[in-house]
């Protein structure tokens, strides 16, 4: 970490007060830092490394696919790979992706606060996740996990299976405390530390996202933490709360997990959603269209993701009745992400696109989330449901929301507020090509994973039928490109450490008040708090001077 | 931390206890309020998930958890109840006291609530060994002696043992040990507190740390105001 940031606090300063970056040296600086700003980099770096660690696992599983019997690695390790790549992915990367790393970054600036309500609990909240991607990593220690990310019991929950689960299981107790704290922090910062002048309905709607975000987060989140304790007494003690051998009731944990777990999945998709809303406006000129809607549907999709979870359970025992009403809240929940893309749509019609590569991103986050919302509909049928329970449609319809739509959209944030976070611009040329690559690679991974589970392909399999070889082997061609794309993303941004033009403090004429900060922005962000902008997408008031010095507002002699 | 102090020193007007990114108490404490509401909400979910388990557990199996409750004495329970509406009162006033800026009676009140936090302890551990000893632990480990169950009523003397008993007795351990975690925790923030109001750092401007752990106590109280009933009465 401290190499990148020493790269980046080697730039020349902006002339107006000493960045956050240099602002105090040495390890302790960062590791203790009370700013929001540097919490967010060290974020940032946490999670990137997460992302790499998964992604690691996945290429290795994409190769052990590669022929129908396997081989490469062993069965058992394979079934532990899956475990750990999905773990890892969820809990380390999606879940706390952009809340944590660009959300702490932008959302005080966005307010021109001067950081969150509650910085310790920030820097308490980092450290968690710090602490139980550890404990992540030391199931491997102790031999691993086998039981897929879901650690459904009774199978989890065997004397068999060794002491790994109680290490995920601890795992899950403090990141979920990690997750809890940070949404509490976001809620009361939105509320209270609003400048004068910015209503509800003046915020960008990044920080409505996180705001519906942080609702679920303090609100699921504690069930997980107490599931999680109860499977971990119940692993050592034997008190007859999930495992049918004691007298528990497995498919209670089931209840308690997806009562976390499918709203987590809004966790993960609504800061992404945040995060195009801001882009897509930006990049096509135009204000935001039914910029009410969108916040609203944020909200909308936060409380109905509550009432959903048991479109999980169809194939659980649950009883019929609970299934058709799972189902049909199931479909209503489509309806508040459909109002958001039809309104990304309208605001890119006879908008001035600029093709740079977060917008890239964004039209790639477009592509893939129509699909990946629209296959969620088969699985939400019970019909449809039944027969491709637990196969690579499961598989390619989650990757499809999870990889491919909050990926894009986390890596059209992450060009989109770099210059802000680093003060230099990264190279676009390397930006759309990676994004061209992101896009290709994608597609060829997992369009193949839905037909395979649509012939019947089972998930979790370490082996398969010959006949289906053609489908992994392109999906496992797809991996590598993707990886090749994700690659390149990170060495050009990398690369603009060291050798990026400085970025002005407004370099893509966006009307949020993150922008009015220096890039990058002094230790306390504004000198005294600014007012709110007229709004946040009202683009009226900014001309571009030069690449140098962007955009700025009001009349400019040039 | 370090990079905390620097830049403020220069603006002396600003009060000792307003934290930089603050434009005044006001907002300060408004703050710290909902901060704490939300964790409390967050704190409502962590128990709800055992609430859930046990009303799953009474719907399936009534009959055990009548049987189960004459293990419990509901005159400790009541005991208990009233001791813990005590000490939130006790709590209520201290945050009356700092608003009022009296030191002495905000002192008190901090020690009065930690006092009968204890009471409530020192109950629960008697509770806790008088089972134990007995035999009545959780899970597979919960065996009753002849002893206790020659103290049973006569209608439940009757019965044999249910297999399930462990079970009750794993939803009862982990939801009043949860919450005695939670007294714990308060017992520490309270002694914080008074360590601090001792610093004379309370007072008109400031109290908001004593609002939010009183707020946490109250919930702490609310809490066990459901488990009394539900495990003792029902």
């Amino acid at each position: 970490m401290s190499t990148a940031v020493a790269a980046a606090a080697a730039a020349p300063a902006p002339a107006v007060a000493e960045s956050y970056l240099s602002h105090g040296r040495g390890p302790r600086s960062w590791l203790l830092s009370l700013d929001h700003k540097r919490i967010g980099v060290m974020y940032l770096l946490a999670i990137g490394a997460s992302l790499l660690l998964g992604g690691v696992f996945a290429l290795v599983l994409r190769l052990n696919l590669w022929r129908p019997e396997g081989g490469l690695v062993s069965n058992d390790a394979f079934n532990k790979l899956f475990t750990l790549h999905g773990a890892v992915m969820i809990f380390l990367f999606v879940i706390p992706g952009i809340p944590a790393a660009l959300g702490n970054f932008v959302l005080p600036l966005q307010l021109g606060a001067k950081d969150l309500a509650f910085p310790r609990v920030n820097l308490i909240s980092f450290w968690l996740y710090v602490v139980g991607a550890i404990l992540f990593l030391a199931t491997l220690v102790v031999g691993g996990i086998d039981t897929g990310w879901t650690i459904y019991p009774p199978y989890s929950l065997e004397s068999a299976r060794g002491l790994g689960i109680l290490f995920a299981l601890t795992a899950l107790f403090v990141v979920g405390f990690s997750s809890i704290l940070t949404g509490l922090n976001f809620i009361a910062t939105i509320h209270r530390m609003r400048p004068p002048g910015m209503g509800w309905f003046d915020l960008p709607l990044f920080l409505w996202a996180l705001y519906a975000t942080g609702l679920i987060q303090v609100i699921s989140t504690p069930v997980l933490g107490i599931t999680a304790a109860m499977g971990f007494l119940e692993r050592i003690f034997h008190l007859g709360l999930f495992m049918p051998e004691y007298g528990g009731d497995p498919v209670l944990f089931q209840h308690f997990f997806w009562f976390y777990s499918h709203p987590a999945v809004y966790i993960m998709i609504l800061p992404a959603m945040g995060v195009v809303s801001e882009v897509v406006s930006v990049f096509s000129r135009k204000p935001i269209f039914g910029y009410r809607f969108i916040a609203m549907s944020s909200i909308a999709i936060a409380v109905i993701g509550f009432l959903v979870w048991g479109h999980h359970m169809f194939v659980s025992g649950q009883s019929a009745a609970a299934s058709i009403v799972f189902s049909g809240l199931t479909f209503f929940v489509a309806i508040p992400s459909a109002i958001k893309v039809f309104n990304w749509l309208a605001t890119m019609y006879r908008g001035a696109i600029v093709l740079a590569t977060p917008m890239v991103y964004v039209l790639t986050f477009f592509a893939i989330f129509a699909v990946g919302g629209l296959t969620g509909l088969f699985l939400g049928a019970l019909a449809t449901d039944v027969p491709l329970h637990d196969t690579y449609f499961v598989v390619a319809h989650f990757h499809f929301v999870m990889v491919g739509a909050v990926m894009t959209a986390f890596l059209a944030g992450l060009h989109y507020w770099w210059p802000k976070i680093t003060g230099r611009m990264y190279d676009e040329r390397l930006g759309l090509w990676s994004s061209a690559l992101v896009f290709v690679g994608f597609h060829v991974t997992f369009v193949p994973q839905f037909l395979a589970g649509v012939a019947g392909m089972p998930r979790r399999y370490a082996t398969y039928a010959p006949a289906l070889v053609g489908h992994n082997r392109v999906s496992t061609v797809g991996a590598f490109v993707l990886a090749a794309g994700l690659c390149l993303a990170l060495f050009g941004l990398l690369r603009s450490l060291r050798s990026g033009r400085p970025a002005p403090p407004n370099p893509w004429g966006a009307a949020s008040l993150e922008w009015a900060a220096p890039s990058p922005p002094p230790w306390d962000n504004f000198e005294r708090t600014p007012h709110a902008p007229p709004g946040p997408y009202d683009y009226s008031g900014l001309r571009h001077v030069s690449d140098e010095a962007g955009w700025v507002r009001g009349e400019v002699s040039r | 931390m370090s990079a905390h102090g620097p830049a403020h020193a220069a603006q002396g007007e600003r009060p000792p206890f307003l934290a930089h990114h603050f434009e005044d108490m006001g907002v300060q404490l408004e703050t710290t309020k909902l901060g704490v509401w939300l964790f409390l909400a967050s704190e409502v979910l962590f128990f709800g998930g055992l609430f859930t388990a046990y009303g799953v557990y009474r719907a399936n199996h009534p009959e055990l958890f009548h049987y189960a409750h004459f293990f419990l004495d509901w005159r400790l329970g009541a005991a208990n109840t009233l001791v813990l509406i005590g000490s939130s009162l006790s709590a209520a006033w201290s945050v009356r006291a700092a608003q009022l800026g009296r030191r002495r009676g905000l002192e008190v009140a901090l020690l009065v609530t930690i006092a009968l936090a204890c009471v409530f302890l020192v109950v629960k551990y008697l509770e806790y060994s008088h089972k134990l000893h007995a035999g009545v632990g959780w899970g597979a480990s919960c065996r009753p002696s002849a002893e206790i169950l020659a103290t049973l009523p006569d209608a439940a003397r009757a019965l044999p043992v249910p297999a399930q008993l462990g079970t009750f007795f794993a939803i009862y351990y982990l939801m009043t040990g949860l919450h005695g975690i939670h007294v714990l925790v308060g017992i520490a923030l309270f002694g914080w507190l008074v360590a601090r109001a001792r610093q004379g750092h309370f007072g008109a401007g400031y109290y908001g740390p004593v609002d939010a752990v009183a707020l946490y106590w109250h919930l702490v109280d609310m809490i066990w105001i459901f488990l009394f009933p539900l495990f003792y009465l029902m």
